[in-house]
């Protein structure tokens, strides 16, 4: 309706109209150039110049051999077998950490939808290990939860055993024995905050109605959670887990902190740091950082479209 | 060129999100030496002595800029490399004084230290001093301490199970005894060997057990000897030894977690750098202090097996201040400063493995009566450019000193400890390293 009646009145009006939505269009964009440009020249030109770079062979302790390879250093990526692995080690933490903390968040977001006395409380407490400092957060799992000799687990296996009067009860070498399940369950126990946050705001807009009526209708609880609430959650359920697959791609510090890189838990964060820091290989290091942006590019393309289609939904 | 070296540096800390840290950009000129140094404890004392002491006699101000090993390396390698000029001083090692220098990034000290009559260079132990050259043959790093590596062992529980600790042990005795004090105490282990991954961290002391039992990474032409026999026997040696009778939480431990374990008394041997000495006697922070035995580092084919490492000043090129930051480096690296941290801090403290004027004296002695020898033996003993059986195509003893070397050492040092946490066989470890070798190799064939 609205379109149509500013069409028509463009229409008659024709020639000074227009100037006069020209330059109100540029009344509008212009406090925004200085921002975009600013956006431009940090983030756009060093990108630009770490694609040149990628295609260069370039060692900085060696001054005086750089020159251009072409795609080398990215067929490099899918040959080196470390660096192989880092990518798939990538997918394994970011598939698992994300589905992980959605299910958990998921269900956490559904008792927090109840009300209860102290909710508010329990709500803030639930969010407090995604404050917590990323690398704060993957030393305490590192020293003061899973070390062998004084983490917190093997002291409670300690303690259990002695209950039973066992003087040497098993003290697992966690991080050694399990290093994978080490670093994802560090990631599963800060980002479950994050998607419970995104899914409580779900359930929270969801209209009472459509839930009545199914219950005046005689559906169980299961029933109306499986076909009124899960298919209202689905685009929340989307949006967390994509905005979630873009941090988590890019998380370093746990893998850095708990076993640096070792025991076959290298990531690509890990190996672009260790290619351009130990192995002083800026353009290979490029190449991998590339491949990192892309990929989040992908995720993130898909996660706009989330966003948008919800806001539509919001508005409609 | 410069400008691409900055938007390289620019735009990789915007894609990987790591900073390179800045230096005391806003106090530029004047009378203040910026400092950046590795968080070593004889770098913290420094720390607190400059201000009333260097700054008060001279007026020059220092900046310090304090990081953790791995980081402050890597914040050198780019500001040198980069020659962004951010700091005066950095501390390096004789692992990068003779690529960096051969790169012209740091100022030529050959000089100033031999104009400066007071600072007694010829005081200087020969293996450090020779360490720091570059392949010109002239100076680019005065040490602050050095240190090489010992067997660390506890007096007490070895005489409680009737155990001697020879002076000189063998890799197999060490085994033997590694075994017999296994559980010595409840939770005790036999020995602590460092299994995380890193260069500096798991290779250290492994590289070492490698010369010695006659292997190397690379031949005097460039062959890559990773996968040798004396290798694969070496590795295998070291990871069986901890596996069996080593430290829990193995894969995870570096010279800190080490350091941890023998002063809280986990375990009855730990075989490391030297300058750990200080640490452990020092009853604040060490449970076993006084109970400690001190042997060379353990042989098989060598005669010793020592490492030489030290912790060194450098000068950057880049830098506007170059006489003033002597003037610091000079003072931080002399006799006075010793003496210095020795009335203060206690002689145990004083920046040792350095100049053979320390050794002579007895106020020091008497302080590090139990270790002190062992520890200038061992230092006046290591050889980097004939560390192991067979001759070596550049320097190092538990390092190969090339660039590629960090990148190497590292990826290859992953393998090793997983080999360590069982994930992995030595065998399928060193297969792997061998062609990550080979390719380093083919670059100086």
């Amino acid at each position: 309706m609205t379109a149509v009646s500013q069409q028509a009145s463009g229409a008659l009006a024709r020639p000074s109209a227009a100037r006069v939505t020209a330059r109100k269009k540029w009344s509008l964009r212009a406090p925004l150039l200085p921002a975009l440009i600013f956006m431009v020249v940090m983030t756009q030109l060093p990108f630009v110049a770490t694609l040149v770079i990628s295609t260069l062979s370039w060692n900085s302790l060696q001054p005086g051999t750089r020159e251009f390879v072409f795609l080398e250093n990215y067929k490099t990526m899918f040959t080196d077998s470390a660096l192989r692995e880092a990518l798939f080690n990538t997918m394994i933490f970011t598939a698992a950490v994300v589905l992980i903390s959605v299910f958990l968040g998921l269900i956490i977001a559904l008792l927090l939808d109840r009300k209860f006395l102290g909710r508010g409380l329990v709500r803030t407490m639930m969010i407090a290990p995604f404050l917590v400092v990323p690398i704060a957060a993957a030393l305490v799992w590192k020293h003061a939860l899973l070390n062998p000799g004084y983490g917190l687990l093997n002291g409670v296996l300690t303690w259990i055993g002695k209950l039973f009067g066992d003087s040497t009860p098993i003290q697992p070498d966690w991080i050694s024995e399990m290093p994978k399940v080490a670093v994802i369950a560090s990631l599963v126990w800060q980002w479950t905050p994050f998607m419970m946050l995104i899914l409580l705001a779900g359930l929270q807009s969801q209209p009472s109605e459509p839930l009545e009526a199914a219950k005046v209708d005689g559906a169980s609880d299961w029933q109306s959670f499986r076909y009124v609430t899960l298919p209202h959650m689905r685009t929340y359920i989307e949006l967390a887990i994509l905005l979630g697959s873009i941090y988590i791609v890019q998380n370093f510090d746990a893998v850095f902190t708990l076993t640096s890189g070792g025991l076959g838990t290298a990531n690509l964060p890990y190996a672009v740091y260790n290619t351009f820091f130990a192995g002083h290989e800026y353009g290979q290091a490029s190449a991998a950082g590339v491949l990192v942006v892309i990929g989040s590019i992908v995720i993130g393309t898909f996660a706009l479209r989330v966003v948008s289609t919800l806001l539509r939904e919001e508005t409609r | 060129m410069r400008w691409t070296r900055l938007i390289a540096c620019a735009s990789i800390v915007a894609l990987s999100g790591c900073g390179a840290g800045g230096g005391g950009g806003g106090e530029e000129g004047g009378k203040t030496v910026r400092v950046l140094m590795v968080n070593n404890p004889q770098m913290i004392d420094l720390q607190k002595l400059t201000a009333a002491n260097f700054t008060k006699e001279t007026g020059i101000k220092v900046a310090f800029k304090v990081l953790p090993e791995n980081d402050v390396r890597d914040t050198i390698a780019q500001d040198v490399a980069n020659e962004a000029g951010q700091y005066d001083v950095i501390s390096i090692s004789n692992f990068e004084v003779p690529i960096y220098s051969k790169n012209g990034w740091l100022q030529s000290l050959s000089d100033y230290a031999s104009k400066d009559s007071k600072f007694d260079e010829d005081d200087i132990l020969e293996p450090m001093r020779e360490s720091l050259k570059g392949d010109d043959g002239k100076t680019y790093g005065v040490p602050f301490y050095g240190e090489s590596s010992m067997l660390m062992y506890r007096k007490d529980v070895f005489k409680q199970e009737g155990l001697k600790m020879p002076e000189r042990p063998t890799w197999d005795e060490v085994a033997d005894l590694a075994a017999k004090v296994d559980g010595a105490e409840p939770g005790m282990k036999g020995i602590c060997l460092r299994g995380l991954p890193g260069w500096g961290e798991v290779f250290a002391p492994l590289t070492t057990v490698v010369n010695t039992f006659g292997g190397t990474w690379f031949t005097k032409d460039w062959q890559a000897q990773v996968d040798s026999p004396e290798f694969k026997e070496a590795t295998n040696f070291y990871v069986d030894l901890v596996r069996k009778h080593g430290q829990s939480g193995a894969p995870q431990s570096g010279f800190t977690e080490c350091l941890n374990n023998m002063s809280q008394g986990k375990v009855a041997m730990w075989y490391d750098a030297t300058s750990a000495a200080g640490s452990l006697e020092n009853r604040s922070q060490s449970k076993v202090a006084g109970k400690v035995g001190y042997a060379y580092a353990p042989v098989k084919k060598t005669k010793n097996s020592g490492w030489l490492y030290t912790w060194a000043w450098g000068i950057e090129k880049a830098s506007k201040n170059p006489d003033d930051a002597w003037k610091f480096v000079a003072w931080a690296s002399s006799k006075e400063y010793q003496k210095l941290v020795g009335e203060k801090l206690g002689w145990a403290k004083a920046p040792d493995g350095t100049r053979q004027s320390l050794y002579d004296n007895p106020e020091y002695q008497k302080a590090a009566a139990s270790f002190y020898k062992i520890i200038q033996g061992s230092i006046t003993s290591a050889d980097p450019k004939n560390p192991g059986v067979q001759p070596r195509p550049t320097l190092g003893i538990q390092f190969v000193d090339i660039p590629e070397f960090t990148k190497l050492g590292t990826d290859v040092s992953q393998f090793v400890s997983s080999a360590i946490a069982g994930k992995t066989t030595v065998d399928e470890a060193l297969r792997k390293g061998q062609e990550m070798a080979e390719k380093v190799a083919e670059k100086y064939q």
